[in-house]
């Protein structure tokens, strides 16, 4: 037998151990993420994907609490989404969003105001330019984790990253700030294949973003043209 | 940097190789006692000895306040800044000093001889203003007379009960003074069930904050199977206004040793930790001895099958919440984790574990020694016992109080001299009442029309008003409570560790908007944005400080909406 709940008043069936989340998109409902990746364990960071669960005080996120027997859930309840469009105007407010088109496309959902909170300090880092494969442009981190979890043990247990500041100020950071070339990174290309805002990006596309062409970027990034075999 | 000598370095994690991770904290602090900071060379020492990434060294460093990857001053001044002692003149005191060293707040003098810090609560708050000199209180500070108080810091205990506080108020009882361990003896006696059972029928409830019932904590662990088990003590007592477990620890170390030792009989743990905030530096040589006196007196290590260790914080407020304490004792970054899984099925170590707070552990031996009916003759019948309250702010008797469980908060208030019921003896220095903070920073203020509100767990949650760790700080009319907002604004946004969105950005918008409040900047819009972020913060955080931090401003814009009317 699977667990019966109910969803946005809909019965669903659902194996044991299955996420709301999960038991929401078998259902057909979409709840948003935006830290939540297939690859790296949850964490509850972002508290996009929370909903509104009968008998519980506080909004649950949805990634990591597990469908029970009888549950009522509301994906979209008032609660939820006052929750979800203030947590997307203060990223806004702190965050430059401009390569996240899935988290502006959030914001156009929910209504939310990229300026609703004027006079904020935002997170503004110089862009780290510092080896020949990637950059890191931290203006556009959210702090979602999943480079820190890949390089560590979701991944390849290279252990090249953790935290600089606390609270608003973190930072992902090396240790003592040293150059990527200077750490433990083996340059395995996972956390920027898992960067969902463009803060972490390979140099050629940066590059062409900068209208330069095949010819000149492959002059720039230091390396020969490939062979073609 | 090649002026460090790194030769010592060896010899001094010596001790700390074999915890590994887990011997992360003391090992930076046995770094930075020689060196004074901990620069990259010694980071990578410790990282090396302990066999801990380097970039996960450098985040844990990074993470508390009290490790410092640059130079610091050979003398350290941290003043406190948070609201009791803002009330005693703290902003004057902090001014007076960097005047005098020719610096500013969080800044070192050019000839390295002293950093001045702006720190938040440092436990001293009815002694205040208070400054943590190096390792020793500085408290009483008052620059008109010049008069203070240097070293151990005094403990004011009052109120009609000495139960908790029997060895408190005169130094510390060392284990000649406190006896034998009778209440241990008896329990020892017990089956291990039959003491949960006695520990729940007294109806004791954890004296942290969350009020979870003691008795059920300890059956959870002493039920989940597994042969490691662990028993802490949550002394990271950093809740702005609450000094209780200061002075518990201080005075009288064995009661709660005690209580842990029975905790550890009931649940059939082996090992204990105690976990001291940094910011109570000058406990830890007490704490040390009363675990060596216990341990000759054969109630802890060897036969008895239980000891303790002593892991002292490194100024993280959040290391308070129980699963972000034991992430610190594994050498890591203070995060909380989810919950579920909980403490008692694995908690430090991924271990089934019991952790109380310390006046919660300080009543297990009083219960077991009284019995459980006796001991519920104290208090009310749904709060039984004794209670201790951390008064400050603008009393005349501040201090800790001994209350049963049931008197009003007027009467605490005539205890401590702080209302006068008829304005005009004393114009000059008697003022009115206007609120209470209840609970601390995570808390809600009381008007003067509560003040028949009877201290219990009832009455308070029915009145609105959380118990939290007992705080009761004082405001009279003269106060701006905006001020006293914008620094719990500060507080939280310093102290908010990052990790869920909710409270890692909205500690700190709610800090930008509380600013332009008491600076007179206010915003159109500003009190809906406060409301939002507040409401999104409670709703969607994951552990209890980002649940709690709009709790102030929610509660001050419910019962005083003129303060948020953006007039000044």
């Amino acid at each position: 037998m699977g667990i019966q709940l109910e969803i946005d008043g809909q019965p669903v069936t659902v194996e044991p151990g299955t996420t709301l989340l999960e038991a929401a998109k078998q259902a057909g409902i979409t709840v948003p993420t935006i830290c939540w990746h297939e690859a790296t364990t949850s964490y509850a960071l972002c508290r996009i994907c929370v909903v509104e669960v009968a008998g519980m005080r506080l909004l649950q996120p949805g990634c990591i609490v597990e469908a029970a027997d009888g549950m009522r859930v509301q994906t979209r309840s008032e609660r939820v989404v006052r929750a979800r469009k203030t947590i997307l105007e203060m990223l806004a407010s702190s965050v430059d969003l401009s390569d996240s088109p899935d988290i502006l496309a959030l914001m156009d959902e929910y209504g939310a105001l990229p300026e609703r909170f004027p006079e904020a300090e935002r997170r503004e880092v110089e862009l780290m330019d510092d080896n020949p494969m990637y950059l890191r442009d931290y203006s556009k981190c959210v702090l979602c984790w999943r480079c820190v979890q890949v390089c560590a043990e979701d991944a390849q247990y290279t252990f090249a990253l953790s935290f600089s500041g606390r609270g608003y100020e973190t930072e992902i950071a090396t240790f003592f700030d040293r150059p990527m070339p200077a750490t433990t990174c083996v340059f395995c290309g996972q956390c920027v294949g898992v960067c969902p805002t463009g803060a972490l990006k390979p140099k050629r596309e940066f590059m062409l973003e900068q209208g330069m062409g095949p010819e000149e970027i492959a002059v720039m990034s230091s390396g020969r043209k490939r062979k073609r075999t | 940097m090649s002026e460090i000598n790194l030769a010592p370095l060896d010899k001094i994690l010596r001790p700390f190789v074999p915890l590994g991770r887990s011997g992360l904290l003391p090992a930076l602090h046995a770094a930075q006692k020689q060196y004074g900071w901990l620069s990259e060379e010694i980071a990578a020492g410790v990282a090396a000895a302990l066999g801990v990434p380097l970039a996960d060294v450098h985040g844990v460093i990074e993470f508390y306040s009290l490790f410092y990857s640059a130079p610091v001053g050979r003398r350290m001044i941290r003043v406190c800044a948070d609201p009791a002692c803002a009330l005693k003149g703290a902003d004057d005191l902090l001014a007076h000093l960097c005047t005098h060293h020719g610096i500013q707040p969080n800044e070192t003098t050019p000839d390295g001889s002293a950093t001045i810090e702006r720190s938040p609560c440092l436990g001293l708050c009815e002694q205040a203003p208070a400054i943590l000199f190096d390792d020793q209180a500085e408290t009483n500070v008052d620059l008109k007379t010049g008069h203070y108080e240097l070293g151990r810091p005094r403990s004011p205990v009052y109120g009609p009960l000495r139960l908790l506080t029997r060895n408190c108020g005169n130094g510390t009882t060392f284990l000649a003074g406190y006896g034998a361990y009778a209440a241990l003896q008896k329990a020892l006696k017990m089956p291990p069930a039959e003491v949960i059972a006695e520990i729940k029928a007294s109806g004791l409830v954890g004296r942290g904050g969350a009020a979870f019932p003691t008795g059920v904590k300890w059956q959870g662990a002493a039920d989940a199977p597994g042969e490691e088990k662990y028993v802490v003590c949550n002394a990271d007592e950093s809740e702005p206004g609450t000094f209780k477990d200061r002075i518990l620890l201080l005075d009288d170390p064995h009661s709660t040793i005690e209580g842990m030792r029975i905790a550890a009989h009931a649940i059939g743990a082996t090992k204990g930790y105690i976990y001291l905030r940094g910011e109570y530096p000058y406990i830890l040589p007490v704490l040390e001895s009363a675990l060596n006196e216990a341990r000759q007196a054969g109630y802890l290590g060897g036969a008895s099958g239980f000891d303790i260790e002593v892991r002292l914080g490194a100024g993280a407020y959040i290391c308070g919440e129980e699963t972000a304490l034991f992430e610190s004792i594994e050498g890591k970054r203070g995060f909380p984790r989810v919950k579920p899984p909980f403490p008692t099925t694995h908690g430090l170590f991924g271990k089934p574990t019991v952790i109380n707070n310390v006046e919660t552990l300080a009543n297990v031996p009083l219960i077991l020694s009284m019995g459980a009916a006796e001991y519920r003759k104290i208090g009310t019948e749904k709060s039984p016992g004794p209670k201790l309250f951390c008064v400050s702010g603008d009393v005349k008797k501040p201090g800790l109080y001994e209350l049963p469980f049931g008197v009003t908060l007027g009467e605490l208030m005539e205890m401590a001299g702080g209302i006068i019921a008829d304005a005009g003896t004393d114009l000059e220095t008697d003022k009115r009442m206007q609120a209470v903070l209840f609970g601390g920073a995570a808390g809600a203020f009381a008007t003067p029309e509560q003040l028949d509100v009877k201290l219990t767990f009832e009455d308070l949650r029915a009145a609105g008003l959380p118990l939290g760790s007992g705080v009761v700080m004082v405001f009279d009319e003269s106060r701006d409570l905006r001020d006293a907002l914008a620094r719990l604004g500060k507080f939280f946004a310093h102290e908010s560790c990052g990790k869920c969105y909710p409270c890692q950005m909205g500690t700190q918008r709610q800090m930008e908007i509380l600013e332009r409040l008491v600076n007179g900047n206010w915003l159109p819009g500003d009190a809906e944005r406060l409301q939002d972020v507040g409401w999104t913060m409670t709703d969607a955080s994951l552990c209890g400080l980002g649940q709690t931090a709009a709790a102030a401003v929610l509660s001050a814009m419910k019962q005083f909406p003129a303060l948020f009317d953006g007039g000044r």
